[in-house]
């Protein structure tokens, strides 16, 4: 089974945002980056797919070069090879430019799987994995807990919908899923994967010359409250007894 | 032409259908607006939705449409737009809208906006207002080149009652469709549920909820101690359900559990949307996490940035 994940680097959960001078997307440099979280799930389920049904896992990515320590990451934890679509512009590109760099630069492959995480904890579009699907003209299902394979070209998925809500759902290969968190158990690298991965391929290519990005971010801003917050300063103990106070002589919710 | 495409299941409309046809109704303008229903058979919903003050309801059917798939949807949805060329095309930013719009959007190769909280100005520079970064950031933005353009309305974002209703009943018309069952690729099975939900947490009157902060799941007794002490019940994001630290019928969000408490009390929940909109309806919320940015704080009515190591020892003291 030829498996590709395609992943994505993002801003580590504790950063704290700083824009640029136009105010339209985030001051890259001040940022430090992790592998976005689903995406490690989908990195997680290809691997378990491939110890399951053989074959190779590629992982895929289109960014700028900070995206080859992700990559390597994913080598370290067991991915066989990597493609790298490399280009500055790619960090802050919407979910058609990215799904259409990695559709051209994974077209050929003819990989019977691709798996991607189900959104970006940057942008946070939840497009790219079924942009990608429609682009290479393959079937596709979304918020995947679950991954079978039913027969030889059939694979049968546990989709999660609301409020606690499952369905099954089969579909022929080739096909793209988008991975929830929690799918699995996480590995992380062993000292021996890290030390092969540095003898795994990263491929790295072009991204299309021509890119039509379908929109655009005039403005970034922190979100205005909804809310008007009290907030409650003071040592642990003095702000515990008064945030109690509050809550049973302001708010009325507790005796 | 606004089109707004409501969601059911079953026969039943989801009520953030509404929400989509509220949010449609502030943007007009002077632009009508038509409501799509999808289906098998589904005139009874269509003549609910025709109680909106919108220009019409049309109605897409076919038994090829009787269950969900998104070959299904993207097929009819493509003659749709043939047909009534909106401009604008609202959904609901749904589970069912993220597996088949994305589809239908690069089918098309329009521009779609997912989880649009706002709208700001109007005609080529309205910029539709969107979270991004974990909700530390909320941008604008313009869909770009010719329309349809679509977007998908985050649930709770715009009010189901505040969708006006019209006078007399929309008119309700079929548009002729034809679904090609032969084209579909995914077979979908019924809907289930995995567990017997042994917590309803929507009938909690006061809810303590831990987050990535609690770190370690030896830590959960803490946080069982203080909602013992508030006469609790314990509830969860995602992460901490995922990690197995607590059953699932105990998460809140988007995935679990939509609750409105008397009181919330978020201890270590940074407050992703999927959870916000879990819990946004609590009547009071209190939250505790060490980074003053968090978006938790946002919904908040009472916060207090610090350790919860400390602070909720001292608040299960101060409760005594």
């Amino acid at each position: 089974m030829k498996i590709a994940v395609c992943i994505k680097q993002v801003p580590t959960r504790d950063w704290q945002p700083r824009l640029n001078e136009s105010g339209t997307w985030i001051r890259e440099q001040d940022a430090s980056y992790e592998l976005n979280e689903p995406d490690a799930y989908a990195l997680e389920e290809s691997l378990r797919l491939k110890e399951r049904h053989g074959g190779e896992v590629v992982v895929c990515s289109a960014g700028p070069a900070r995206v080859a320590q992700a990559l390597r990451e994913a080598l370290a934890r067991g991915a066989d090879r990597a493609i790298h679509i490399e280009d500055e512009g790619l960090a802050a590109a919407d979910a058609f430019v990215v799904a259409g760099a990695l559709a051209e630069a994974m077209k050929d492959e003819g990989f019977d799987v691709i798996l991607t995480g189900l959104q970006s904890d940057d942008q946070g579009l939840a497009q790219t994995g079924v942009v990608l699907a429609e682009k290479l003209g393959r079937p596709h299902a979304t918020i995947a807990m679950e991954v079978q394979l039913a027969s030889e070209r059939m694979l049968r998925v546990k989709r999660e919908l609301e409020g606690g809500w499952f369905q099954w759902v089969s579909l022929p290969l080739p096909a793209v899923l988008t991975i929830q968190s929690g799918i699995n158990q996480l590995r992380y690298a062993t000292l021996k994967g890290i030390m092969a991965a540095k003898k795994k391929e990263i491929r790295k290519v072009s991204p299309p010359g021509s890119r039509s990005p379908r929109v655009k971010i005039v403005a970034l801003a922190a979100p205005q409250k909804t809310k008007k917050t009290a907030m409650i300063g003071g040592s642990p103990a003095e702000a515990a007894k008064e945030l109690v106070r509050r809550l049973r002589d302001d708010a009325r919710v507790i005796q | 032409m606004i089109l707004v495409i409501a969601e059911q299941r079953s026969g039943v409309l989801n009520r953030a259908s509404w929400e989509a046809v509220s949010a449609a109704q502030q943007l007009a303008g002077g632009d009508s607006i038509a409501v799509a229903v999808l289906g098998g058979s589904v005139s009874a919903m269509a003549g609910e939705l025709a109680a909106a003050a919108v220009h019409e309801v049309v109605t897409i059917q076919s038994p090829a449409l009787d269950v969900y798939t998104p070959d299904g949807y993207v097929q009819a949805l493509v003659q749709a737009f043939e047909q009534v060329s909106p401009a604008l095309v609202v959904l609901p930013h749904t589970y069912q809208t993220r597996d088949f719009a994305p589809k239908l959007a690069a089918r098309l190769d329009r521009p779609l906006v997912t989880d649009v909280v706002g709208v700001k100005g109007s005609g080529a520079e309205r910029a539709f207002a969107r979270p991004m970064f974990q909700g530390k950031l909320v941008a604008d933005v313009v869909p770009q080149g010719p329309g349809p353009h679509i977007v998908s309305i985050q649930i709770g974002a715009f009010r189901a009652d505040a969708a006006s209703r019209g006078a007399v009943a929309a008119p309700v018309r079929a548009l002729p469709i034809a679904v090609d069952a032969a084209a579909i690729r995914e077979r979908p099975e019924p809907p289930f549920q995995e567990t017997r939900q042994a917590v309803d947490l929507s009938q909690a009157e006061r809810i303590v909820a831990v987050g990535r902060g609690i770190k370690g799941q030896e830590h959960l007794a803490m946080a069982e101690r203080l909602a013992a002490a508030l006469h609790a019940e314990l509830a969860a994001s995602r992460p901490i359900c995922d990690a197995g630290w607590l059953p699932m019928d105990r998460q809140v969000g988007s995935s679990g559990q939509t609750v409105a408490p008397k009181l919330y009390l978020a201890l270590g929940i940074s407050g992703a949307i999927q959870h916000l909109v879990g819990m946004k309806g609590s009547r009071t919320i209190a939250a505790i996490n060490k980074d003053p940015d968090a978006p938790i704080f946002e919904v908040a009515d009472y916060g207090i940035v610090g350790d919860l190591f400390e602070i909720v020892p001292a608040l299960i003291e101060a409760l005594k």
